[in-house]
């Protein structure tokens, strides 16, 4: 439940908020809010309408996310022996992987509210961790979800997202250098294309 | 439960002795998880034990019952683990924290009525989650090989042992068979697997490959839990090295990332240990 509650809450960030001067904090409260504010009126993503969920993370969360910089994560040392195609290629497909995740993660929002924890930004600092938590009413543990933003000419950008301590973009170190030990770069873009595929058939089938 | 303690510590001795021979059996690429073969076994006995029968109960009470009373039954359940949540983090010296825990027992198994609701939480007593396992890795305990125990699911050797002391000290392991004991300890776990079910999507769609991206988040939770949500950032090893240097004994002492006790979905039962909570 708390993975979920994390994935939907990892959408937050959003392309409307102009980037350029906005504070880390900032950015992660006002787009969390605006697309928790949409879910809450919309009854086919509360309903599992995963496509719809997909548009919305696309227009007003991935602006502000660096999807070079989580595949460049996630590959850790491999990334150095993709070709700038097969990376370029690598960063698609992550993109599209992480973004279904979220937006199914949205569909099953069930009104829990964002807490958002005391930030400041240091003077000079360019890699900060914006902690918030997500509650539910009436139940026990509360979900940390922390967001990794790394400062760039075009505002702050998102690189990872932390749910319950575990980094969605590092939880996919140990299978991807597997991916590539057994059957090089072009097998972990097979395998990456290959659930993408699937993954898009069962979207499509609901 | 006292007196109960030397036998304990002898089986903790023995199961460190058995983790450490299971390590010896199987090799694999991983240094963290010598025992893959063994482990991925284990996760599709989980798997198939879980769609056969836990996850189709779990469904069912999930579709019978309202939320409300499952957030009780969550609560009750949620409350008497915080009297081992308490005993931990005084062992683990967290003195303040263990006052928190015991505040919150006393509070919610009277005004909360039995645990069913958690007032504490509402009113600024935040619930913690510690565990045997956690206690040992704060001590200095390194965190030993994966192990994917039936049943249990994801633990790494620390945590197996841990476990075996979490269930010695559970208190409903320690009511007779007469007493509702079975019932109770059936109910924990459908409950438990219930709260689990959104995250089962999820992770269906996040996998590439599912054992390994539950045991990759297993082994992360448990670090950050182990720091109370302040671990450290893993090194980046990214485009600067070339090599693939051993990060092994790193991360042998390390326990790396886990998937959230959300993630234990093949875990047919989530011990109470990560209170898969939330709901």
């Amino acid at each position: 439940m708390k993975f979920l509650l994390a994935f939907f809450s990892g959408l937050l960030i959003s392309s409307t908020v102009l980037a350029q001067e906005v504070a880390p904090d900032a950015l992660v409260k006002t787009t969390t809010e605006e697309v928790l504010e949409i879910v809450r009126k919309d009854k086919d993503i509360q309903s599992g309408n995963t496509k719809k969920a997909i548009d919305l993370v696309e227009a007003k969360v991935l602006p502000n996310f660096n999807f070079t910089r989580m595949t460049q994560l996630a590959m850790a040392r491999d990334w150095r022996q993709a070709t700038p195609a097969q990376q370029k290629t690598l960063t698609d497909e992550f993109h599209t992987l992480l973004v279904r995740t979220y937006a199914k993660a949205l569909t099953e929002y069930k009104n829990q509210t964002v807490h958002y924890k005391p930030f400041t930004l240091k003077a000079g600092e360019t890699d900060v961790r914006v902690r918030t938590e997500i509650r539910q009413s009436g139940a026990g543990k509360n979900i940390e979800l922390d967001y990794w933003l790394e400062k760039s000419p075009t505002g702050w950008k998102v690189y990872d997202i932390e749910v319950g301590g575990i980094s969605i973009v590092t939880n996919y170190r140990e299978s991807f250098a597997a991916e590539v030990r057994n059957n090089g770069i072009d097998g972990l873009i097979k395998s990456l294309q290959a659930k993408n595929k699937s993954g898009e058939a069962a979207s499509v089938k609901k | 439960m006292k007196t109960m303690l030397p036998a304990r510590i002898k089986s903790l001795s023995l199961a460190f002795a058995a983790a450490g021979l299971l390590a010896g059996c199987a090799t694999s690429g991983n240094p963290k998880d010598p025992i893959e073969g063994f482990n991925r076994a284990m996760f599709a006995f989980n798997e198939g034990l879980d769609s056969a029968i836990v996850k189709p109960v779990a469904t069912g009470y999930e579709a019978v019952l309202p939320s409300p009373v499952r957030t009780g039954v969550t609560n009750f359940f949620s409350n008497i683990e915080d009297l081992l949540i308490g005993v931990n983090n005084l062992l683990q010296g967290k003195g303040s924290q263990a006052i928190s825990d015991l505040g919150r027992v006393v509070i919610n198994s009277t005004i909360g009525i039995l645990g069913t609701f958690d007032i504490a939480s509402d009113i600024g007593l935040e619930k913690h989650d510690e565990d045997f396992g956690q206690t040992f890795g704060r001590w200095g305990v390194g965190s030993g090989a994966y192990v994917v125990i039936p049943v249990f699911g994801p633990r790494t050797a620390r945590d197996t042992v841990g476990l075996v002391l979490d269930v010695a000290a559970d208190p409903l392991t320690h009511l007779g068979a007469g007493d509702g004991r079975d019932v109770l300890l059936v109910l924990r776990a459908v409950n438990d697997r219930a709260n689990l079910l959104p995250a089962d999507k999820v992770v269906e769609e996040a996998a590439l490959d599912k054992y390994s991206y539950i045991r990759d988040g297993y082994l992360q939770r448990r670090r950050n839990l182990i720091h109370d949500g302040n671990a450290p950032r893993e090194p980046e090893a990214d485009a600067d090295q070339v090599e693939r240097p051993v990060r092994a004994e790193a991360d042998a002492v390390q326990p790396r990332a886990g998937v959230e006790a959300a993630a234990t979905a093949p875990p047919v039962l989530v011990a109470r240990t990560e209170p898969a909570a939330a709901k």
